[in-house]
């Protein structure tokens, strides 16, 4: 440190940092080709490239495993099999059944058996096809149905119950049972998943891991090897994309590049293709579920007897906490006085099921959203009518099935303004006028609200830790434990930080999500990433004002009432003398103030007794609401999404850009998992839509002209970082009025008689099946009248 | 030796393997990275870019996806990527809008979709909604839900296509023309492997004779998949994209006979003088990065049972015709499809025209049925061409895709049909005979049932639609 003299910053015109639409922090690097993705890095001399061969079969044992010809391929450097692994070779994120290779067991079509090697990623993935591999099949089970009656779980089932659900349904005017099937999803990330591990030394490694869980690959590198954690960094600038699929399921392939790191001594890299990354990674949970439910003349609930049962394939991975999310959310917006709650993780030969946007919570709600529709037609009334009178309200009826209680709740006001706002009630009768007349075509129209618990249901992961250094340039580095999938987050911590220091958010950089500067963090998830670490890093910064502050106080010789930070300068004593930022950051550090600072924060408020399944999960609910129209072709089931109107509880928004980009892209992302994203494996347990020419989410035109989003303008009631609201996952389940509207729209080929059951994702197919069942329906109906 | 320019630089290659995709070119080649692998199939846009070609006095900007098109088909080509935008550090007016109006999040469809929404930019001055989505409908995005995509390309209406490449215009031109004088053909070898570059028929006919297990490539759409999904490593590869007498059209009084190495979007405009709901269907096949590549002669060789051409071609019965060893031949279209991706194409023999007969008196539908709108493929294709006399079905002739192990007429339909008046009444026999023309089978799109219901259910769907009084709007896609 010879040359102290300052660079620029001078003369910083801010107002507040945060509440605006700030640019992305990496939008021009996206757009010009320059943003830097795992896969993208010039990899050192020397850098093997990987390829992992997989089973054919879903259940079965392997009898033979030649793979003498793999190693002869040309290009291969060496062949990784389970008995190369030297430490721990379950890499299971929570409970144990995720061995990273088998060489014996097989459980589900896709289980990775050895990885290869060689020069080139192209030669490591031809050296794959010569492996002779043979098997001893067993009959999978893929049923979910089938796993659920044969109590073929990964986890114990578990429970909620509140009031007394069976007399009540006994003592009910009226009563209705259903079941549905609710489809997975594949994530589809753009950017599939890749590792690049680099030696380092002491069994150190550097790993280049796309994942939204660092320091869950940091342990598992560091297990898998036999080393201590201390030894491994995790290296994580950005994803790109990563909607649940990066958090576990990130890990394997961090690990089997570092143990054939290990034995090389080069470095490795290892990326999935396309095909290869939807056949050996976990998707979203397909469910089964099932209600039966009492309800009053009007349609007021007085009971219900809900069960879940999600799909979890082979293993537990995420499972417990996805099928209990799911059963937290089996209530929706709704308030049921006698409730129980079933929930079941049904064990099937296929991959693991896990994280994905919502996290069991979409596959809940659709089983009472179902409901909802059901008990409208039963009773006569438009749906829109059985949701506002069934919604949480005040004391009495504001008591969840887990029995937490909903405050501060928006709901019924933000349903009445959009109920306003997209002119529901006159759009209505148009379309009841219109479908008459429309022989072949019908259109259908929905609101649906979500309610969504944000914090994780695992406490303690509801923490986390952020680093800033000043330089004595006046620059500021953000470093914090989340991580950048295009969320925004790193754009929403600059803001947090910029707002804290009252500087101009250009003097902020952030880097890489790195394990050796903030340890032990928790994934990206859960909507959580800016409630957690915004906190964490508002905490460093406030830490470091304060020492200035304090230095300033004691070397201007006032008092420390007087010091402040506004517009990129610190002002001192009764003359508000001031000097600039940068000043002052040269100033503490000539006066030797530290200038680096840890944050941490830790949700406030929240527990859980699971053994009685009651307590307060949740620090609070983001809430919204979605009216969707659509047009239906009763001749082949196609249709289109023709309007989406929007209204999103995001709190104090940080910036409404990013907002309405998590809410529109998740609303989108919903849509998909509702209509086109079909995944289907065949009778021998094989994914069959294993690429985007046979999985198909939405493309451009599937965007409905009229997409009208705002935000609900109301603080958190809770002390959240600058009163906002989380917004990752709540949005992805406004599309629930899609499939709604579908159902709408269907219905009216019964005058709105029958509430057509109506499975996910609801293909043309599924549309065109039930439009031919509801109309013998209605026949049936008409004939037995006469 | 192959010769284009990579951006503004000259490129000369010649010992690369055949199969080497542009995109693997330039990530692990030249290791520009900027352009992304998304899928390495041609389904999500990801990897897109740009290639201009001078035609007609200027040039010719189109989008392509770099992971299915070969390098070789570069020859006297400019290919312009992601990283080539920028003016002297200054973002491209495209790039500006996507970062204005925050069209990007994690960023890694977004080069792509820059690549597409420079070739809107450089080709449509006053983008529709419909413009825009037709030019970015094969660029997937998983984050955004497209709507600051698509205000990101309407922002740019009017603003003028001139741009750097404007100013450069006329030198590129320059050079790629004198490449073209220069070498008109050229080829690629890497130890006992070849890309060869034909530029007329008499040339491709002797190549083929000369290396009989190459494979031709037109676009390509199909067979690079073979190389980047099931990594084949084809010997010979012989490229029909520069054989100028496969590249033409020809109107006349009573047919259209299309060259057939043309691409589906130089086809566009002629279709759409004649047969306008060919041409409409035409714009839901693939993406325009497919139709900017892909071939009529491509999509008829390969004989896929869910090509989307040949049902049409088959209800227009079209003829084929074909070179080869044995000379010149014409094939009905109903005769040339054998068996699964079986044709009676002769050894070393090509497509060299489709010749489509005018028939004024035949009305022509076209039907699509996919589970996404854009860039799917059809569960069911239908083509119906009917031609009535005295208000009775004269003649019909109709084309299936996704009914059978070929593109098929369905014989029975049709002569259950002939005679009969073209009602909701009268189609119920020929309703019916297609349970006896098909027995569809259950894939990853649909289940057989599902695909004969929404084919008796689209002659109905004819019959509305031909007796349309009031204009009802009877296909979502009509809704507005």
């Amino acid at each position: 440190m010879r040359n102290l003299k300052a660079s620029g910053n001078t003369a910083i015109q801010t107002s507040s940092a945060t509440g605006v639409a700030r640019k992305h922090e990496s939008a021009t690097k996206h757009v010009s080709g320059e943003a830097i993705y795992v896969d993208d890095m010039l990899e050192p001399r020397g850098t093997l490239f990987g390829a992992v061969g997989y089973s054919p079969i879903a259940k079965g044992r392997i009898t033979s495993l030649d793979l003498s010809s793999v190693r002869q391929a040309e290009g291969v450097v060496d062949v990784l099999q389970l008995e190369d692994i030297p430490g721990h070779t379950d890499i299971g994120a929570v409970f144990g059944g995720d061995p990273i290779l088998t060489s014996d067991e097989i459980k589900y079509q896709g289980q990775p058996i050895f990885a290869v090697v060689a020069q080139s990623e192209l030669q490591a993935r031809r050296a794959v096809k010569q492996a002779k591999i043979e098997f001893a099949e067993q009959t999978p089970t893929l049923d979910v149905v089938e796993a659920l009656n044969t109590q073929q779980f990964v986890r114990p089932s578990h429970f909620m119950t509140h009031g007394d659900a069976k007399t009540a349904l006994d003592n009910a005017p009226k009563r209705l049972k259903a079941e549905q099937h609710v489809g997975g999803q594949e994530h589809f990330y753009l950017e599939g998943q890749v590792a690049l591990v680099i030696p380092a030394e002491d069994g150190g490694m550097l790993v280049y891991s796309s994942t939204q869980h660092p320091s869950e690959v940091q342990k598992l590198v560091a297990e898998v090897l036999g080393v201590p954690a201390n030894r491994i960094t995790v290296d994580m600038r950005r994803m790109g994309g990563g909607f649940g699929g990066k958090e576990s399921q990130a890990a394997a392939w961090a690990c089997m590049a570092a143990v054939l790191v290990s034995k090389t001594k080069r470095p490795v890299k290892l990326r999935l293709p396309r095909t290869d990354d939807m056949t050996m990674t976990g998707k979203r949970h397909p469910f089964y579920n099932t209600y039966d439910i009492g309800f009053d003349k009007d349609g007021l609930i007085q009971a219900a007897d809900i069960m879940v049962a999600g799909n979890c394939g082979h293993s537990a991975d995420l499972s417990d906490a996805i099928v209990d999310r799911a059963m937290f959310h089996a209530d929706n917006a709704y308030y049921l006085a006698n409730v129980s709650i079933a929930g079941h993780r049904c064990m099937t030969n296929t991959v693991s099921h896990t994280a994905f946007r919502g996290f069991g919570g979409p596959q809940g709600m659709m089983i009472i959203e179902r409901a909802m529709d059901d008990i409208a037609r039963a009773v006569g009334k438009d749906p829109l009518d059985v949701r506002k009178l069934n919604l949480y309200g005040d004391a009495g009826r504001d008591t969840t099935p887990y029995h937490q209680l909903v405050e501060h709740n928006v709901l019924n006001e933000l349903i009445e303004q959009l109920e306003l706002s997209s002119d529901y009630r006159a759009r209505r009768s148009d379309i009841n006028e219109w479908n008459k007349n429309s022989r072949i075509l019908k259109r259908g129209l929905a609101l649906t609200p979500v309610k969504f618990g944000i914090s994780f249901t695992l406490q303690h992961l509801n923490q986390a830790g952020a680093l800033i250094h000043i330089y004595t340039d006046g620059s500021i580095q953000v470093n914090h434990g989340g991580t950048e999938m295009g969320q925004g987050l790193h754009t929403k911590i600059i803001q947090i930080v910029a707002e804290a220091l009252a500087i101009d958010a250009n003097e902020i950089h952030i880097t890489a999500t790195r394990t050796d500067k903030v340890p032990n963090t928790s994934p990206t998830a859960a909507s959580s990433g800016t409630d957690l670490n915004g906190q964490a890093a508002k905490n460093a910064a406030l830490t470091l004002k304060q020492r200035i502050c304090e230095c300033v106080a004691e070397h201007k010789q006032c008092d420390l009432d007087t010091v402040y930070f506004a517009d990129g300068r610190v002002y001192w004593g009764d003359q508000s003398e001031s000097m600039s930022f940068t000043d002052a950051a040269l100033f503490a550090y000539e006066n030797r103030v530290s200038l680096s600072a840890t944050g941490y924060y830790k949700t406030p408020k929240i527990w859980y007794d699971r053994d009685n399944a009651k307590g307060r999960p949740f620090f609070y609910f983001a809430n919204g609401a979605a009216v969707s129209e659509v047009v239906v072709d009763t001749l082949t089931g196609e249709y289109r999404v023709i309007g989406v109107d929007i209204l999103h509880d995001v709190g104090r928004s940080l910036n409404p850009a990013v907002d309405l980009g998590q809410i529109e892209g998740g609303f989108i992302q919903g849509m998909g998992w509702l209509t086109t994203e079909e995944l289907k494996w065949n009778h021998q347990g094989a994914l069959i839509s294993n690429g985007p020419a046979t999985y198909k989410i939405p493309a451009i035109s599937d965007t409905p002209e009229r997409f009208n989003v705002a935000l609900f303008e109301r603080d958190n009631d809770e002390e959240t970082v600058y009163h906002s609201k989380a917004v990752g996952e709540p949005p992805f389940m406004l599309a629930i009025s899609v499939w709604s509207a579908l159902r709408d729209a269907i219905s009216s080929l019964s005058d709105y008689a029958i509430s057509p059951p109506l499975d996910t994702p609801a293909t043309p197919e599924r549309v065109l099946n039930a439009i031919e069942a509801t109309r013998q329906q209605a026949q049936e109906i008409k004939e037995s009248a006469l | 030796m192959i010769r284009f320019l990579l951006n503004d630089q000259d490129i000369n290659e010649e010992n690369c393997a055949p199969d080497t995709t542009v995109l693997e070119y330039l990530r692990t080649k030249v290791e520009q990275r900027g352009t992304k692998e998304g899928c390495a199939s041609g389904d999500c846009g990801a990897c897109t870019v740009v290639l201009a070609e001078a035609t007609n006095g200027q040039l010719r900007y189109q989008t392509v996806n770099s992971c299915i098109t070969l390098l070789g088909s570069l020859h006297g080509k400019q290919l312009l990527t992601v990283e080539h935008l920028k003016e002297q550090g200054a973002l491209h007016p495209v790039q500006q809008a996507m970062v204005d109006l925050h069209g990007s999040q994690c960023g890694f469809c977004t080069p792509g979709f820059i690549m597409s929404l420079f070739a809107l930019y450089k080709n449509c001055d006053q983008p529709t909604r419909a413009d825009v989505e037709n030019a970015l409908a094969g660029n997937l995005c998983r984050c955004t839900g497209y709507r600051p995509i698509i205000d990101a390309a309407l922002s740019l209406a009017g603003k003028g296509a001139s741009d750097i490449f404007t100013k450069s215009e006329a030198s590129t031109y320059l050079r790629l023309t004198g490449i073209l004088k220069q070498h008109p053909s050229g080829f690629i070898e890497h130890g006992t492997r070849r890309f060869l570059i034909p530029t007329n028929d008499d040339e491709l006919l002797a190549q083929l004779q000369r290396f009989p297990d190459a494979k031709l490539v037109a676009g390509g759409t199909d067979l690079s998949l073979s190389i980047t999904q099931q990594l084949q490593q084809p010997e010979t590869l012989i490229y029909s994209g520069r054989v100028q007498e496969l590249m033409q059209i020809e109107e006349s009084a009573s047919t259209l006979k299309i060259g057939a190495a043309v691409t589906y979007s130089a086809m566009q405009s002629s279709l759409h003088k004649y047969f306008i709901s060919f041409a409409d269907m035409l714009e839901r096949l693939g993406s325009l990065q497919v139709r900017n590549q892909g071939t009529l002669g491509g999509n008829v060789a390969n004989a896929s049972p869910i090509g989307d051409t040949p049902p049409v071609l088959l209800a227009l019965d079209a003829t084929i015709h074909v070179r080869s060893p044995n000379g010149r031949e014409t094939f009905p279209i109903n005769t040339f499809f054998t068996g699964y991706r079986q044709t009676k194409l002769p050894a070393s023999g090509f497509i060299e025209s489709i010749e489509i007969p005018l028939q004024p008196e035949c009305q022509l539908y076209v039907y699509k049925i996919s589970k996404r709108l854009d860039d799917d493929i059809s569960a069911v294709c239908a083509a119906f061409s009917i031609a009535l006399k005295d208000g009775k079905v004269n003649d019909v002739r109709l084309g299936f895709g996704g009914m059978a192990a070929t593109p098929a007429r369905a014989l029975k339909a049709e002569q259950a049909l002939i005679g009969q008046s073209f009602t909701e009444q009268g189609i119920l026999a020929a309703q019916k005979a297609l349970a006896e023309d098909f027995s569809p089978i259950d894939d990853v799109r649909a289940s057989g049932a599902y695909r004969l219901k929404v084919a008796q259910n689209l002659l109905l769907r004819a019959v509305l639609e031909q007796d349309n009084p009031t204009h009802e709007a009877l296909e979502v896609v009509q809704y507005a």
